[in-house]
């Protein structure tokens, strides 16, 4: 069958390093929707080491319940960065791409729903660009926050803690 | 719940080494905004006139502007207070950068520092985790070197550090706060930091900040944003490249600098070279900024690029902005932009404030040049332009020799040094080192604004109205068909009928009335700006700019659910400079203090001069003294602050003439 694929385009020598991406991202998915702004919780960021030239806009990709195998540790003009320091998966390795309370994991959703994306709204220099394709593509079910999230707890506490802590709740009406 | 304010301050006292969140009054709000406008009311409040900047009583407060951390495009101003070493009255230097929003997510809109801690310390501000630390391996490091050095040690990529060099510690007058790409440079207040021993504040934060009405708020955004899209699209015609964009000037980009090279003052602000500006010079000079650049950079949320991302030669990297690109190379009589690169790397690390630094440096070279300073005050300097600035900028930040006396100040220095050197010291306001700029005839706008704003600093008080009349009728007409920005439409006539030369031109005109008018527009707007939050760049220090009075009250509106008007807006910015001009009274202001550099202009008119300030003061509702009259405070609901007045003698009751 036919799917719509959505690829961006990430233009990382024309960011100006203004987080402006992060903000409305987190304000968009407020509740309701730009009745808050947190960029910890964007699903994009930007990965800033200025004195290096280095303003790297990332989207947070999958939630992984398990770390890689390897870790990638890349050196750039000389510097040395902290290992994974450019992946997109939101993985118990690290903090990145999680909510910064409960840290639920943050999947970029590409705003489902919006005709743009809002991080691509908003940046004004351009850096992202989206472009839309359809391509044949074996049927996929994307989960959606809720189960994402109800995994990686699962994964964290195990399955009967959180029964025993749901219940818990239920009872208390 | 609060909206687009935390609605904490964090108080420090450094001695004791106590910190405490305070709930603010949701009052202030409504009264003072935020940002400048809530840090004079603290000042008012708190510092009274008696306390100087180095005792232990003055606050230093470093705030972030009301919106800062909103979605709001270019709202990332920092507002640092504190009473100034130079000049005794409040100094409240700004910076861009990304410090203030990080504030803002860690749940405070001010971090105020009182008292002195005992020993060098930095702050390190987690949300509600807040520690002072130990900071003496800090000691003596870069400002830049110490903001990755604390990074480093925290861990944290992502904080935002705002740090002092080795100016600040030694509590130079011109020191500045440096972060990022931006610094907090005029009146210094990098030595205040220093004098409480605080080598950097840093801050990260992952809060959430409200607005009140969110999805309205960002409707209002897609219309400005509309407008700097098409402002960055089609520069306007008939004005110099310079301020013919959006944004902070954009020294970066532009290579051609024939406008500063030879309408700004060399030196000392002492010689126009007119004719400087060759090709030569301008192939040279621009092959040596497109080397140096490596990559464009803004400050927060902002969608311009006034900043860059510096690797010249050998020179370890650094961020730089605006007018620092030129500033040491005018003042040494340097020809080449290589001397510039290399010096404004050395002097943010030391962090020292770019307009006033380099003019005292020329200062010195100038005595010994006039024989007032000696071979000796001089001893080990190299004889070379350029080795002689590296020389004296390390004696002043360190306080050595000559180095001390100059770290106060051409005006200070001068007094000290004496034997005429106060003839040479001809570039200050209120004590305080000026634009090196030095024209013809005078100004009236210019003349009025250098002369009475509460910020000592031109460029904080001008930009919306054009720097000069548009020859031609064509042009002006041009001008004002699309300026929807203007308070109101009876201005345009006042464009219209300005011409260059003649009797519709300066110093006459625009008359007196329609001087103070203008200038009383412009400042509010800065007013607004600074309590907001908001890059002048984007707002009251530009052409035709995307933020302005009547789209900033529906911005504050749907951010903090109080719903105001033009009018209410105009009335919160009036009260909050009125208190701010009756602080800087009370610590012995005065109309003497209040007039440009003697040289400022070569032709000048006394009696007109008089005239302009009596109507100026008349407008703002001041007596001839340039003091807020009861009445005018009264209105604003200020009448403890004639009370306060008055019974210092200050204001006499029933002068309200
Ligand atoms: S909005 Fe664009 S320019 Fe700004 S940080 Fe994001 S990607 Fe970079
Ligand atoms: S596409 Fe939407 S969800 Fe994804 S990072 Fe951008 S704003 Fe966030
Ligand atoms: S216009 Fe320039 S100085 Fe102003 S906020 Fe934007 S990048 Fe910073």
């Amino acid at each position: 069958m036919l799917k719509k694929v959505k690829t961006v385009t990430i233009k990382a020598d024309l960011c100006n390093g203004c987080r402006a991406c992060e903000i409305v991202c987190s304000a968009f998915h407020a509740s309701p929707p730009f009745s808050s702004v947190n960029p910890a919780r964007s699903r994009i960021r930007i990965i800033r080491y200025p004195l290096s030239d280095i303003w790297m806009p990332v989207f947070a990709g999958e939630y992984t319940p398990a770390e890689c195998m390897g870790r990638d540790k890349y050196v750039l003009d000389g510097k040395v960065y902290e290992e994974c320091a450019f992946c997109r998966a939101v993985c118990p390795s690290r903090d990145a791409f999680k909510e910064p309370d409960s840290g639920l994991p943050l999947r970029c959703d590409m705003c489902e729903g919006e005709g743009e994306p809002w991080c691509v709204k908003k940046c004004l220099n351009h850096v992202l660009v989206v472009e839309e394709r359809e391509e044949e593509a074996a049927d996929q079910i994307y989960p959606q926050e809720l189960e994402v999230g109800v995994e990686s707890l699962v994964n964290r506490y195990g399955l009967g803690k959180i029964q025993d802590a749901v219940a818990r709740r239920s009872t208390r009406g | 719940m609060r909206y687009a304010e935390a609605g904490y301050h964090l108080e420090i006292d450094l001695a004791r080494g106590n910190i405490e969140r305070v709930e603010t009054d949701p009052k202030n709000l409504t009264t003072y905004l935020g940002g400048l406008g809530t840090n004079v009311k603290e000042m008012w409040d708190r510092v009274p006139p008696e306390t100087k900047a180095f005792d232990p009583g003055n606050l230093f407060i470093m705030a972030s502007g009301l919106l800062c951390g909103t979605p709001a495009y270019s709202c990332n101003r920092t507002v640092v207070s504190t009473i100034s070493p130079q000049n005794n009255l409040l100094a409240y230097p700004m910076m861009g950068g990304f410090w203030s929003a990080e504030l803002k997510y860690a749940g405070y809109d001010k971090i105020i520092l009182r008292n002195k801690s005992p020993k060098l310390v930095y702050i390190w501000v987690h949300n509600d985790k807040v520690e002072i630390r130990d900071a003496e391996h800090l000691r003596g490091r870069g400002a830049l070197e110490t903001q990755e050095l604390i990074k480093k040690e925290l861990n944290q990529p992502n904080a935002c550090v705002a740090a002092i060099g080795l100016a600040g510690e030694n509590r130079v007058f011109t020191a500045s706060i440096e972060q990022s790409r931006s610094s907090a440079s005029r009146l210094g207040g990098g030595a205040v930091m220093g004098d409480k021993n605080v080598k950097a504040i840093a801050v990260r934060g992952t809060r959430d900040l409200y607005l009140a009405r969110g999805a309205e708020f960002m409707q209002h955004m897609e219309e400005i944003t509309k407008y700097i899209n098409y402002r960055n699209e089609n520069p306007l015609p008939n004005v110099m490249t310079i301020l013919s964009g959006i944004g902070s000037p954009q020294e970066m980009k532009h290579t051609d600098e024939k406008w500063h090279t030879e309408n700004f003052a060399w030196g000392n602000a002492r010689t126009r070279r007119r004719g400087f500006w060759t090709d030569e010079i301008n192939k040279s000079w621009s092959m040596t900024q497109t080397n140096a650049i490596k990559r464009y950079i803004s400050c927060f949320n902002c969608p311009q690029q006034c900043g860059a991302l510096v690797a010249h030669a050998d020179v370890p990297r650094y961020m730089m902005k605006c007018f620092s690109k030129l500033t040491y190379s005018m003042a040494a009589y340097v020809d080449n932009l290589d001397f510039n690169f290399r010096i404004a790397r050395m002097a943010s690390e030391y962090g020292v404030d770019a307009f006033s630094t380099p003019q005292i440096m020329a200062f010195a070279v100038e005595l010994l040049e006039a024989g007032i300073l000696r071979e000796k005050d001089f001893d080990g300097c190299p004889t070379d332009k350029e080795g002689r600035f590296f020389w004296l900028l390390d004696r002043i930040v360190r306080r050595e020799g000559i180095g001390d006396v100059l770290a106060n100040g051409t005006y200070y220095a001068a007094r000290e040094i004496g034997n005429g050197a106060e003839e040479l010291a001809h570039n200050t306001i209120k004590k305080h080192e000026q634009l090196p700029i030095k024209l013809g005839m005078l100004d009236p706008l210019y003349f009025l604004m250098y002369s009475t704003n509460e910020k000592v600093s031109i460029t904080q008080i001008e930009g919306n109205w054009p720097q000069g009349a548009f020859p031609t009728k064509e042009e002006r007409e041009a001008f004002v068909a699309d300026w929807p920005q203007l308070p109101d439409d009876h201005f345009k006539q006042y464009l219209l009928d300005w011409e260059p030369r003649g009797e519709k031109a300066n110093p006459f005109f625009p008359t007196p009335d329609m001087c103070a008018e203008i200038v009383d527009w412009m400042e509010m707007l800065h007013n607004i700006d600074d309590a907001l939050g908001f890059c002048a760049g984007m707002a009251s220090f530009c052409l035709k700019p995307p933020y302005h009075i009547h789209n900033y009250p529906k911005l504050i509106s749907a951010a903090t659910g109080m719903d105001i008007d033009e009018a209410g807006l105009r009335k919160m910015v009036r009260r909050s400079r009125n208190l701010h001009r009756a602080f800087n009274i009370r610590r012995g202001l005065t109309r003497a203090d209040e007039k440009p550099p003697e040289d400022h202009w070569k032709r000048r008119f006394p009696e007109h001069e008089k005239l302009l300030m009596d109507t100026y003061y008349a407008y703002k509702g001041w007596n001839i003294s340039g003091m807020p009259t009861r009445k005018t405070l009264e209105e604003l609901d200020l009448g403890s602050v004639a009370d306060d007045l008055e019974s210092r003698g200050l204001l006499k009751e029933g002068e309200n003439a």
